[in-house]
């Protein structure tokens, strides 16, 4: 029971740490990128475009596993590529406000996934109002080969598919790179004073530019991960939910660091999913407890703002536009 | 002189606009040497070096490093010919260890490595006698260490001819004692440094020869040995230049502002007003004259209530009911409810004094906007004294509801000025009201304050060119490091006198 609930609650957790490992690389280099829940959605549906198609190329024919993986993972990484292409240029080349701009690319990016959505189910033909890809899925939930014999422990620890894996690997190595490499240290500049790291001689653009880039790719994969894994290949329109405003929320509670966001995005898992473990409750606790993960969210800003520790606050120049001339 | 030169500037010139920031300015700096570069506010120190730096770019002119002629258009190209600059404002990053600092921006071959770095930051640190944990964060540093990292990241990347923009301005005078031992150190260890400062007696106690500039102007170069004060206060304030500013005699003086022993400690914990001491009459123009930053913007903010003090009185004589009221720790508002008709032109026009954004009307409800009655904007108030500002004081616009941030400096400060004159005040404080204006601009601000003057305001006017101050006010309160140097009368006064006022600072006198 216990080991069930923590499976079910890493899988709820790991597009939340896909997107909080995204918008944290973005966020260090001083982008609040609040577009974060359109890339996500825009990532699962790109997925779908890639993986329909092949489905449909083959009718019916047996899926070559490397492709069934492989195409939907491009045309993923392709549209939250674009889509940070067009976040790092209205913001960085034109220095538009943040905020507005990543509000209205979250709008744009739903409004996207669900126009894709609707057409490919006109596409099919059918009653239902979803599309279902299940036997892509069955190649992105493919889990450890020996996840089922080891009892409890295979459960929590073996049993995910690649796409989770990779996602805590990612984790890791953004860590590593942010806090080790003179890379990180050359973007961390940036978010924390762009007039110092121009003045030190670092291009500034060019690394806003790729850490929003390549931040939203990797947001991007947690809607992949969503689709093809978590709800098995079936795509139907807003079916995503908050999960990209709860990722967001999970970069705050992780202070800055994808390490520790590890950890936070199987609490939050968790937190999402615990009212359906607990019995008899009644529809508006259930809703109670759906809050659970922002109530965690506040309390850690305020518990952060109190202590009042310079390197647990938000990189310095966050959501401001840096331009050169200005002084 | 030529032979070990380790940089030349010949006939320099820089131009912004219609302002000549550098004219023909020519320098030679040898290694194994300490130049001042010495000026009043303004006099082109900084842009000069930032030229030097590759921040800004010469029109006119050469520089030559070790006798070859060079052309330095970035700050990559100055490090490349071991040019540091150490700025009066720091570039670090508060979150980030004195090692990642110096380190930041470096694209050196190899494994990124802390340690290997914070080793080489002690042993420089060593060998100057610099002492700084090199782990130790930004933020946890005191305004002095950071300087300290300022200067090792320059040496770090292996700078040896170091500019420093103002150094002592943030110090106390132990740890200015300590720098000037590590300048010296670096003298003798072969490396060329320029220092700019406008503090006479630094000059004279650390530097080998002095180069002065005076707007723009290069003046000269002479041995500090054979010099003295002063020689470099003449050069620096130069010769009395008649301006012609229509002077009336003060008439019918009565005390309107009494100010008694205002003591101020800003946020950072420095002392920046020290019993000050004034009083201000009613049709009277006092003059404060200062190097910038020595209190004049605190000691303006604390009489319009937007500074709070530590000790002291400001009491204001109402003329009308011949009340006395203590304005100290009172909010603007509380001022204004009072009675006192207090007009204020802050130093910050689109900042303090305007919105930018919005048009001329507006901005004159900003000050006015408490007097309508119905829930509803009141314009046609605002929109007459609008139009009657742009008549009189001949604003150059297109029209009253045009964004005041699109019109250029001089008609920005029209209307600051025009709307604070229009409610007749009792007392107008202006801090550097001509500041960037055009020649016309400043007459008919100049006659604007004489205007108030002669119907009774008391006025208070910060400048900072001193031929202006002596024809433009009645007396002449310099002000020197938070503390009253002196008050002179303007009309029997010398820019030497006033220039050396300004300079001898609190600590000099310690010294000396």
């Amino acid at each position: 029971m216990i080991a069930a609930f923590i499976h079910r609650a890493v899988m709820q957790g790991i597009p939340l740490l896909f997107g909080s490992t995204g918008e944290i690389i973005t966020e260090k280099a001083g982008h609040l990128n609040l577009g974060i829940p359109g890339i996500m959605y825009v990532g699962g549906i790109s997925g779908v475009i890639g993986a329909f198609f092949y489905e449909q190329s083959l009718n019916g024919a047996p899926l070559n596993g490397f492709l069934a993986v492989m195409i939907p993972l491009l045309s993923s990484l392709l549209g939250s590529l674009l889509m940070g292409l067009i976040y790092s240029f209205l913001t960085v080349t034109l220095r538009a406000n943040q905020n507005v701009t990543g509000l209205a690319l979250t709008t744009f990016g739903v409004g996207v996934g669900n126009f894709f959505g609707g057409s490919l189910i006109k596409l099919v033909d059918t009653d239902m109002p979803s599309i279902t890809l299940t036997k892509t899925s069955a190649f992105f939930s493919k889990t450890l080969p020996f996840a089922d014999e080891l009892g409890w422990f295979g459960e929590v620890f073996l049993s995910y598919s690649f796409l989770a894996y990779a996602a805590i690997i990612i984790a890791l190595i953004s860590s590593y790179v942010l806090k080790k490499t003179r890379v990180g240290l050359n973007i961390r500049a940036i978010g924390e004073n762009p007039a110092t790291a121009d003045a030190a001689g670092i291009n500034v653009e060019r690394y806003k530019y790729l850490s929003t880039c390549i931040g939203s790719m990797i947001a991007g994969l947690g809607g992949l991960y969503y689709v093809m894994d978590y709800a098995t290949g079936i795509w139907s329109n807003d079916g995503f939910g908050d999960r990209g405003w709860l990722a967001i929320a999970l970069v705050i509670f992780a202070v800055w660091r994808p390490n520790i966001s590890i950890i936070g995005s199987i609490l939050f898992g968790a937190l999402f999913i615990v009212h359906n473990y607990i019995e008899n409750l009644s529809m508006s606790d259930q809703e109670l407890f759906k809050m659970a993960p922002y109530v965690v969210t506040l309390i850690v800003l305020i518990a952060i703002s109190m202590r009042d520790k310079k390197e647990n606050q938000p990189p310095a120049s966050l959501g401001i536009s840096y331009f050169r001339e200005d002084r | 002189m030529s032979g070990n030169a380790a940089i030349e500037l010949k006939n320099i010139t820089k131009v912004f606009g219609s302002i000549v920031a550098n004219k023909d300015v020519c320098l030679t700096v040898n290694r194994g040497e300490i130049l001042s570069i010495l000026g009043e506010n303004g006099s082109g120190k900084t842009t000069l070096m930032n030229m030097i730096s590759g921040i800004y770019f010469p029109d006119h002119g050469q520089i030559f490093i070790d006798g070859e002629e060079v052309v330095i258009r970035s700050p990559k190209d100055a490090f490349k010919y071991k040019i540091g600059m150490i700025h009066q404002h720091f570039k670090l990053v508060d979150v980030f260890s004195a090692t990642e600092n110096i380190i930041l921006g470096l694209e050196k071959k190899g494994k990124y490595n802390l340690k290997a770095a914070a080793a080489e930051v002690k042993s420089i640190s060593e060998k100057y006698g610099f002492e700084i944990d090199p782990m130790k964060k930004i933020h946890e540093m005191s305004v002095s260490e950071k300087q300290t990292v300022e200067i090792i990241k320059v040496l770090f990347r292996g700078a040896d001819i170091l500019i420093l923009d103002e150094p002592t301005a943030v110090l106390t005078p132990q740890e200015t004692q300590k720098l000037f031992k590590i300048l010296r150190r670096m003298r003798d260890d072969g490396k060329a440094i320029i220092i700019i400062t406008h503090k006479l007696h630094e000059v004279l106690s650390l530097s080998d020869r002095v180069s002065v500039l005076r707007k723009g102007e290069y003046i000269g170069t002479v041995n500090t040995a054979e010099t003295d004060e002063a020689q470099l206060t003449e050069m620096m304030v130069g010769k009395k230049i008649s301006l012609n500013i229509d002077r009336s005699e003060p008439k019918e003086l009565e005390e309107r502002l009494v100010v008694t022993g205002l003591d101020c400690i800003n946020r950072e914990g420095v002392k920046v007003l020290d019993n000050v001491s004034f009083t201000a009459y009613s049709g009277e123009l006092l003059g404060i004259a200062g190097i910038a930053g020595s209190g004049q913007r605190e000691l303006l903010e604390a009489i319009a209530g937007l500074q709070s003090l530590n000790e002291g009185s400001i009491i204001y004589h109402d003329p009308k009911t011949g009340k006395e009221e203590n304005l100290r720790n009172k909010t603007p508002r509380q001022i204004r409810d009072l009675g006192v008709r207090l007009s204020f032109v802050p130093e910050d026009r689109l900042g303090m004094g305007l919105v930018g954004s919005m048009d001329i009307i507006d901005n004159m409800m900003l000050r006015s906007y408490r007097k309508g009655k119905s829930m509803f904007l009141e314009r046609k108030a605002p929109k007459d004294l609008a139009m009657q500002i742009i008549e009189d004081l001949s604003v150059v616009t297109p029209g009253a509801t045009t964004p005041v941030r699109q019109l250029s400096g001089g008609n920005v400060q029209k209307v600051l000025v025009g709307r604070e004159i229009s409610s007749s005040p009792t007392v107008l404080m202006a801090a550097y009201p001509v500041r960037g204006l055009d020649i016309n601009s400043s007459y008919l601000i100049y006659n604007l304050l004489n205007e108030q003057k002669e119907k009774g305001a008391a006025v208070i006017f910060v400048g900072e060119d001193l031929d202006v101050l002596i024809e433009l006010c009645d007396r002449i309160l310099v002000i020197g490091s938070g503390s009253v140097a002196g008050i002179v009368d303007a009309r029997n006064t010398t820019k030497e006198e006033i220039g050396l006022l300004m300079t001898k600072s609190k600590t000099s006198e310690k010294e000396e």
